[in-house]
């Protein structure tokens, strides 16, 4: 189809475009980074001597002009180099894909979670609309979409580990057990079980209200009455002719709300402590470990531009009236 | 849609009337104004620093000298929530502020302009809305170092692009109405046309976004002190649940008080929010309603 591939890569342009632009932001955020950064580098490496300094500045090309600087930065990034962190000892790429796995696994069982849950209780509250049950789901999402998730996370923890012992609090995976095949696969589970229902509450909060709004607004068209009028059953009047219509504003929030939820992650692992980017990103702030730091920002921005892209395509096969902006 | 036109005389009495009939609104008013009573009073109903040791450590709640309970180093946890709530509400204000400045700005001046204006001004705010908001955060403040100023800065540079897309919708629309093109028959120059013809008319979709956003930025603010990236020298909400998180087997209230301080700020605001939307925009209000 001509209509969706031109869509398509025009998308893909502009997506690297906008990848571009924040790979060069954030090599203005190394430089407004207090301090000179072989200083900085210095001293995270433990020595901050004259001639050390120096032969990091040489070494990173910090003496050369700004922009030479950028383009060798650049030229770096293509590559997948994102420098060193002298912390860890080891290279900011590996790091960070070491901890891709949990975090990913982590924020699309969320995202899944979420939107499925969020779209069925916003369309019973709609379809139920002045109800009780509408009252109750309305009352429950705006307190989900008030509390901070880190604080849901350690409630959950004091109700489901503390006192019911029902769930795991922290980590992976029981260390010591020796569980292996399917038992390994349970263990790994319930430990995610808490970290996802904290980080997809609030955002199911979020597209429960959505798709709740949007159906009230399509649910009275001409025709959602043509198709009452033909005496189609209910189920199919809403799932056919209503939700069709009323998705689309919640797959545009939902993908663009992608980078939330990555950011959400920082909080979750930070409290469950899941050996993901996200406790990468706190352990980096402790630390005050730039180079990680700006790392994660670099490759979370990207999984968001790829995750806008993907949404567009959905959006193209679910809506057949999208057009290719001139 | 057409923007409400607010005058004076019906700002008066119908504003109260459409806001009340909103209970949730009024309710949440109702416990804002509180909250802000408490920040305002601190230090009158706790006179000692809520960083000082006041009682035992671990003290449970409706201990005799410490109604919530104390902490890990015997600070009173309610004299921490009165003095938190001055931190909450001075970054929620001054940071949401600071984002309709710079969103407002930019939204009117690609909204009035149109074309090539437009279209750079919008790339620049798609990027914004794409990089993750809260990495970028936590990134500003730690790499400016944590403090007031930085912090507010980070949550209105995360916070603005909304609503300089509102303020762009607004001013395009209102910018073919009568009203300005008789501004502009007259010869008025640009800069009087959007501060006093088009700027007030599109304020009160401005004014709601803005009442939603402080509840955002709190929500922001608390993220960031829980992570350790608050001001060290103000006792936040979000520093104290941090703190606890560690010992939440031993002290459950330490986390448990100034989590639910935030979540009903949090939610007054929201609440207040949409009441101040039924009020402002009753034409849009009431789509979403049964």
């Amino acid at each position: 189809m001509p209509r969706i591939a031109a869509f398509v890569s025009q998308r893909l342009i502009k997506a690297v475009f906008v990848v571009l632009a924040i790979a060069v932001f954030n090599f203005f955020l190394v430089h407004a980074a207090p301090g000179d950064p072989a200083q900085v580098m210095a001293g995270e490496a433990g020595a901050a001597d004259a001639q050390f300094v120096e032969q990091l500045r040489q070494q990173f090309g910090l003496d050369r002009p700004m922009i030479e600087q950028l383009g060798t930065y650049m030229g770096k990034v293509v590559q997948g180099d994102l420098g060193f962190s002298y912390r860890q000892q080891r290279p900011v790429f590996d790091l960070l894909m070491d901890r891709l796995p949990v975090t990913l696994s982590l924020t699309l069982t969320a995202f899944v979670l979420a939107l499925i849950g969020g779209v069925a209780l916003g369309t019973l509250a709609a379809m139920r609309a002045g109800t009780w049950s509408d009252t109750a789901i309305t009352v429950v999402g705006l307190t989900a979409y008030a509390t901070p998730i880190f604080w849901i996370g350690l409630m959950l923890i004091l109700l489901f580990s503390v006192n019911l012992g029902w769930l795991p609090a922290f980590g992976t995976e029981t260390i010591g057990a020796g569980y292996t095949g399917w038992e390994a696969f349970l263990d790994r589970v319930k430990h995610l079980v808490l970290p996802v229902t904290t980080l997809a509450l609030f955002y199911m909060a979020v597209y429960t209200r959505l798709t709740r709004a949007s159906i009230l607004e399509v649910r009275d068209m001409d025709f959602v009455k043509t198709a009452r009028a033909k005496g189609l059953p209910e189920w199919r009047i809403v799932s056919v002719h209503v939700l069709r219509n009323a998705i689309l504003p919640v797959i545009t929030v939902a993908g663009f709300q992608a980078g939330h939820l990555i950011g959400g992650s920082i909080l979750i692992e930070t409290v469950f402590a899941l050996p993901g980017i996200g406790r990468l990103a706190f352990e980096a702030v402790l630390q005050r470990d730039y180079q990680v730091l700006l790392g994660i920002f670099l490759l979370t921005s990207v999984v968001v531009v790829i995750f806008n892209l993907l949404t567009d395509l959905i959006y193209s096969l679910v809506d057949p009236r999208i057009e290719v902006a001139p | 849609m057409t923007a409400a036109v607010i005058t004076p005389s019906r700002k008066g009495s119908g504003f109260w009337a459409a806001f009340a009939r909103n209970k949730g609104a009024v309710i949440g008013l109702v416990f804002l104004t509180l909250v802000i009573l408490m920040a305002v009073f601190a230090d009158l109903l706790f006179p000692t620093s809520p960083w000082d040791m006041t009682t035992i450590p671990f003290q449970p709640p409706l201990s005799e000298d410490a109604l919530l309970g104390s902490d890990t180093l015997g600070r009173d946890i309610a004299s921490g929530i009165a003095h938190g709530a001055r931190v909450s509400l001075l970054i929620g204000l001054t940071s949401t502020a600071v984002a309709v400045l710079i969103g407002v700005l930019l939204g009117a001046v690609a909204g009035f302009y149109g074309g090539r204006v437009d279209d750079a001004v919008m790339r620049f705010t798609e990027l914004f809305q794409t990089i993750p908001n809260f990495v970028l955060a936590v990134v500003l403040v730690a790499i400016f170092t944590p403090s007031l100023a930085s912090i507010v800065l980070a949550i209105a540079i995360v916070s603005w692009p909304p609503l300089a897309r509102l303020a762009r919708g607004e001013f395009m629309s209102l910018r073919s109405r009568e009203f300005v093109q008789a501004a502009v028959t007259t010869g008025q120059s640009n800069l009087t046309i959007i501060w006093r013809q088009i700027l007030p008319n599109s304020l009160s979709p401005i004014i709601v976004s803005a009442s939603l956003m402080v509840a955002t930025a709190i929500l922001l603010e608390s993220s960031l002190s829980f992570l350790g990236l608050g001001d060290p020298n103000l006792m936040s909400w979000g520093y104290m649940v941090g703190a606890a998180r560690t010992v939440i087997r031993q002290a459950w209230w330490m986390s448990f008080f100034p989590g639910i301080a935030i979540l009903l700020t949090v939610l007054a605001l929201n609440l207040v929010g949409e009441g101040l939307n039924d009020a402002l925009n009753p034409k849009l209000a009431r789509k979403g309603r049964a």
